[in-house]
């Protein structure tokens, strides 16, 4: 019971700090750009006056575009429980192991998307079809990398996964690294981050995650948005957690917890600058270059377990 | 093979070699001529590293001697050479579109399939670590060739033959720690007099028929009945 | 209870279905008020019978008093034959509920409403008989009553130039693929020495002729299944039919081809082969990718439906072709699990399919339109098929938590037990179907986003749609039971597993024991370690949490004001500016171009108007049917050589047939 326990207070932790680390990318993005920029915590700020607001809908809008903020942000959220953050004693990564987190997030998505189409505009529609366009061609690569992961670690359980990396000397594997590269460029298509996406780009013709959320006000967008930024942190926990687990509690003792959360914040602190800096050089792509990027993201994983199952194993 | 029980130089050889591996595919997959003239020096420069760091672990003095002669030819002047050709061919802006680059990537990774299928046996027969890096070694090899087959860019089709000597040179490296140090200086000096070959080539085709498209060398075929 | 009582109840399902087909001959008022019912009843008693088939477990055979006199029909109950007729069962069942509202719409019409109410029943009758054939000569009998009655189903609104040619198609099909399985059953028989199933077991066959004899198999069965690349006859014939006949084709028909491989594969030939388990990925993993690409493609909504059947039968046989795979490998437990998960696809497809189409046919029925560019906003107009919909659209999806992601969990586990593999390219190529699985299954997801967000969103693109009303309670109650088991299959997979689990442990000789080993909650196939799926626990915290949600955010007399949608302060949008079918898959079209025949372009129309128009084909016509059309076309002309009207040219051949005969005879 104590696991579950601690199981609900991680999945509170994921809410409290996916906001966090929005706001320091942006913080960080504004510096590079000679920016002094809005405080870090300006997206809770955002969140609350958008929670705060009345909510405005269209009259062509039916009951599922109100029902959707609820059901991706849900279901986004408890995706996200299941990835170990502080410690690998999570008794919600047995219950969700690493392919029900992508079906948590596909349930996710296809609502976001049906609720693009909802109010029957150019934009929300246009946006859907980018929407599952893209993660069309992101999921066989991620899904590829996964498993490439659990071929390995002979689990789908991320903690087992994560345990299993943790277990005797630290080495190189040629599948990890591939396999980190994939999920990498996987991360920033899903996420819609640039080169895929620009999170702060209001151009018609090149949003594809804020023309689906375009006729949402108030809470619901409130809810949009904070679904959004913890889909950023699920991603950011899982590319250090598997990838960089050292520091990260495996039972649940209050010291350990401390030392994790300390490196688990500098771990994602750095990744954020990497994100922020990657933002500020590259441009957006084109939407018909996405493919070769995804395509990349699906060569790198499938390389992976190919030097898995070649150089790794080699019966 | 378990990895745990390798040294982290071992290790590190054998992530190196997938490093190989993918260069490859990025040659491949190039379009621009200049990148794709650099993706040949990064693999040129992995192949010295893969024979510095064995020559480290198994203590083959000879094989330091092929990894600076590697950087070297491979990873500094035959790209050099290659990229000054290249501007004064004028060639530096050109980009050549696959047909079907999804096509030729996936027929890349089959033809890797398909080299450790063959290598199997070998790799069963004696448990040197390295050996897992032979089935990698055919891989660049065959991919060098697929990229002779799917270029039409003159230039290109020699960075797939030169690909091709990385990929018999890693087999070397991994099988048989190198090749006897009279063979692989007489290998260099081949591969050093091609290039100069090549370069003259470039440009007595270029005088002849006016680009380095090789399809427009169809017409030395003795076939002319479908021609208008 | 014993299976003997199974087999019973099953015949008391025939003939109750036979009852139906025949009650539909009689007056007008009798036949509304029994033949359905009748057909319901049936549904349910085989739903009974193949559920005390597998609580039970066991064989029973009973001889049918007919056939002929040295080989009488004998039919046969086991698991495997209850576990289809369970699944013939229910969507019978909920068809039966379904039908009687649904086949009111075309009283009036033109068409004999004895015809369809007949030969539904006969088509019934068929397939349960199929299922409990024990020798090849009464499977072939069943078999061809099933694709004939189901043939004049297809061919029931023969007014129609189109849908004729439809039915023609889809009766050469069932007939190429019919003379392909009775080969089959002819090369088994031949060296079993006898045309029962029991004879054929015992068949000793070297590799070469099992081989052939499984090639037979797969190119009959995978025909009627409808794999790549036989499979462009069942986007034509299966929207044809009625969408309560649609529904049984696509849900349950291409299950009884199912039924047919396995029964031969696993049961009949017994040994197996790694090549064949080869194949078997190959093709279901092509049918699956160029399945759902096509789905994607189309417009006609019960065309859609019939491609994306297509792409599940793929995924089925990616699981029983992952089973043959490890089984000949020497890895029966993985293979179990390939096998339990091919399994439970053929229940969740039975059971999304068949609602699909019937929320396809209630679109039909009430709005009289089956192209998607027509439709919008059909949410408001018809809440709850909408809402059944959207139930079918989320489990076809393979989201959690609905059934259809319970078997991709189960496919997709099979396929990473690889490792355990020897052959380091079978290891390889393994995952790389996974992929291809992945793939699929967020192309299935992108189609139905577009099919719900075009159809049910929005706004009503047509005036017929516009004036939708909602359909009788008959057609509701009979969506909503299959809906209610798409979420109880995704919530309590445990229980059905076990409960399905009888099926391997007979054929293969274990079941999954592991699967419900740390309680009902916790979904373990092969241990915790490995990997676990706690469906009611995610079920349930997604349900609380919404409920959470919507109590701590919209609480209260928090209302929303309505007003005109924003859309970045344009003018209002019109129905017409929406995005349309067509226009979502844009991307993808042109990504995976490659795989149609895509001709568009803009022409000038005699008024001067220019119109855009776009044309996606499949390439199996012009790969595989046109030159095989165009060969049996020059063949018959090269007869028709013979047919050269003197009558001595005819005597002439009658006699050198005659001595050609003897000389063989002799």
């Amino acid at each position: 019971m104590a696991a579950w326990g601690f199981a609900l207070i991680q999945s509170l932790l994921y809410l409290a700090l996916a906001p966090l680390l929005v706001g320091w990318v942006h913080k960080v993005k504004a510096r590079l750009q000679n920016r002094r920029g809005a405080p870090i915590w300006q997206p809770y700020r955002d969140l609350y006056k958008l929670f705060a607001k009345e909510a405005r809908m269209a009259h062509t809008a039916s009951l599922l575009f109100r029902a959707a903020p609820y059901i991706v942000f849900v279901a986004t959220w408890l995706a996200a429980a299941a990835i170990p953050l502080l410690s690998t004693d999570l008794p919600t990564a047995a219950m969700a192991d690493v392919i029900v987190i992508a079906g948590l997030l596909g349930l996710a998505r296809f609502f976001l998307a049906l609720a693009g189409m909802d109010v029957g505009t150019a934009f929300g529609g246009m946006g859907a079809s980018r929407e599952m366009f893209v993660s069309a061609l992101a999921e066989p690569a991620m899904l590829m990398a996964v498993f490439t992961l659990a071929m390995t670690a002979h689990s789908t359980n991320l903690a087992s996964v994560v345990e299993y990396q943790l277990l005797g000397e630290p080495f190189l594997r040629p599948s990890y690294l591939f396999a980190l590269a994939a999920l990498v460029l996987v991360a920033i298509a899903e996420t819609g981050r640039i080169p895929v996406d620009n999170p702060s780009t209001h151009l018609e013709l090149t949003m594809i995650h804020e023309a689906m959320i375009l006729e949402y006000s108030g809470r619901h967008l409130a809810l949009m948005e904070w679904a959004a930024q913890l889909k950023l942190l699920l991603y950011a926990a899982l590319l250090v957690n598997v990838f960089l687990p050292w520091g990260i509690a495996q039972s649940i003792r209050p010291d350990m917890l401390g030392m994790a959360f300390v490196l688990l914040v500098v771990k994602l602190a750095l990744l954020g600058v990497a994100l922020a800096v990657s933002e500020t050089v590259l441009a957006k792509m084109r939407l018909f270059r996405v493919p070769a990027f995804l395509n990349l993201a699906l060569l790198l994983a499938l390389l992976g377990l190919m030097s898995h199952v070649i150089l790794e194993v080699g019966s | 093979m378990n990895m745990a029980l390798l040294s982290l130089l071992q290790q590190l050889i054998i992530v190196l070699a997938a490093a190989v591996m993918f260069s490859s595919f990025v040659l491949l997959g190039q379009v621009r001529l200049v990148a794709a003239i650099h993706a040949f020096a990064w693999q040129g420069f992995l192949v010295a590293m893969v024979t510095a760091l064995v020559a480290a672990s198994d203590g083959h003095g000879h094989l330091y001697f092929s990894a600076i002669l590697t950087l070297g030819l491979k990873a500094l002047l035959i790209p050099w050479m290659l990229h000054r050709q290249v501007r004064r061919l004028e060639l530096d802006r050109h980009r050549e579109s696959l047909s079907h680059p999804a096509l030729v990537i996936m027929a890349a990774l089959g033809l890797v399939i398909f080299s450790y299928w063959l290598v199997l046996p070998l790799v069963q027969a004696e448990m040197q670590f390295t050996r897992n890096i032979v089935a990698v070694s055919l891989a660049v090899v065959l991919i060098g060739l697929l990229m002779m087959v799917v270029r039409t860019q003159a230039v290109a089709q020699v960075l797939g033959f030169m690909s091709m000597e990385n990929g018999l040179f890693l087999a070397a490296v991994s099988a048989t720690a190198g090749m006897p140090l009279v063979v692989e200086l007489g290998v260099a000096f081949d591969v050093l007099v091609a290039m100069v070959l090549f370069g003259v080539f470039f440009f007595q085709i270029r005088e002849g028929i006016d680009s380095l498209d090789v399809d427009r060398m169809n017409r030395l075929t003795e076939r002319t009945g479908d021609e208008p | 209870m014993s299976i003997t009582l199974a087999l019973q109840l099953a015949e008391g399902a025939i003939g109750l279905s036979l009852l139906s087909a025949l009650v539909s001959f009689f007056p007008a008022t009798i036949r509304r008020r029994v033949a359905m019912p009748l057909f319901t009843l049936s549904g349910l008693v085989a739903l009974a019978a193949g559920l005390v088939a597998l609580i039970n477990g066991g064989v029973a055979t009973a001889q049918l008093p007919l056939g002929l006199p040295w080989l009488p029909w004998q039919v046969r109950m086991d698991v495997l034959s209850g576990f289809f007729l369970s699944i013939i069962g229910v969507v019978s069942f909920a068809v039966g509920i379904y039908a009687p509202g649904y086949v009111r719409g075309f009283e009036g019409g033109k068409d004999s409403l004895r015809v369809l109410g007949g030969f539904t029943g006969l088509f019934l009758a068929g397939m349960m008989l199929v299922v409990l054939a024990d020798d090849a000569f009464m499977f072939m009998v069943a078999w061809e009553l099933m694709s004939l009655s189901s043939y004049f189903l297809v061919a029931w609104h023969h007014d129609s130039a189109a849908n004729r040619r439809a039915a023609f198609l889809y009766l050469l099909m069932a007939h190429i693929g019919g003379l392909s399985i009775l080969l089959g059953f002819g090369v088994l028989a031949s060296f079993g020495g006898g045309f029962t199933f029991e004879a054929m077991r015992g068949a000793p066959l070297s590799f070469g002729w099992a081989s052939v004899a499984f090639v037979l198999a797969f190119i009959g069965f995978g025909m009627k299944a409808g794999l790549v690349p036989l499979h462009a006859w069942l986007p034509e014939a299966h929207p044809v039919a009625p969408s309560h006949i649609s529904a049984l084709m696509s849900g349950v028909m291409l299950k009884v081809a199912v039924y047919g491989f396995i029964r031969f594969v696993f049961d009949l030939i017994g040994t197996v082969h790694w090549q064949w388990g080869v194949a078997v990925l190959i093709v279901g993993s092509l049918s699956a990718i160029i399945g759902v690409l096509l789905a994607l493609m189309q417009n006609d909504l019960k065309r859609l439906l019939a491609y994306s059947s297509v792409e599940n039968l793929g995924i089925i046989f990616i699981g029983l072709g992952l089973a043959l795979l490890f089984l000949a490998e020497g890895h029966p437990l993985i293979a179990t699990f390939a096998f339990v998960a091919a399994l439970y696809h053929c229940i969740n497809h039975a059971l999304f399919k068949g609602l699909l189409f019937l929320g396809a046919g209630a679109i039909l029925h009430s709005a009289n339109e089956r192209d998607l560019e027509k439709m919008g906003g059909l949410l408001r107009r018809m809440p709850w098929t909408g809402f059944f919909f959207l139930v079918g659209s989320i489990s076809i999806a393979a989201l959690p938590p609905f059934n259809g992601f319970v078997s991709e969990w189960l496919s997709f586990q099979a396929a990473l037990q690889a490792w355990q593999l020897e052959g380091g390219v079978l290891r390889s190529i393994v995952p790389i179907v996974a992929s291809l699985l992945a793939l699929t299954g967020a192309l299935v997801a992108a189609t139905f986003v577009k099919v719900y967000g075009v159809a049910f969103l929005g706004q009503a693109r047509s005036r017929a749609v516009r004036r939708a009303r909602r359909v009788p309670l008959s057609m509701r109650a009979g969506q909503g039971i299959l809906a209610f088991l798409c979420l109880l299959l995704g919530v309590l997979p445990t229980f059905f597993i076990d409960l399905i689990n009888a099926v391997p442990r007979e054929m293969l000789g274990q079941g999954l024991s592991q699967v419900s080993a740390h309680g009902w909650l916790w979904l373990t196939p092969i241990s915790q370690q490995t990997a676990s799926y706690g469906a009611p626990l995610v079920a349930m915290i997604l349900f609380v949490a919404l409920v959470l949600g919507l109590w701590l955010v919209g609480r209260g007399a928090r209302r929303v004001r309505l007003g005109d949608a924003w859309d970045c302060g344009y003018a209002p949008p019109t129905p017409s500016m929406q995005y349309t079918g067509t226009a979502f898959v844009q991307p993808i079209r042109r990504i995976f171009g490659l795989l149609f025949q895509i001709s568009d372009g803009v022409e000038t129309q005699q008024d001067g108007r220019r119109r855009y128009y776009l044309q996606v084909v499949d390439r199996a016509w012009g790969l595989l049917y046109a030159p095989i059309a165009r060969w049996v076309e020059w063949s018959s002309r090269q007869v028709v050589r013979l047919q050269s009207g003197s009558i001595r040219t005819y005597l002439g051949w009658t006699l050198a047939t005659l001595l050609l005969l003897l000389w063989l005879v002799v």
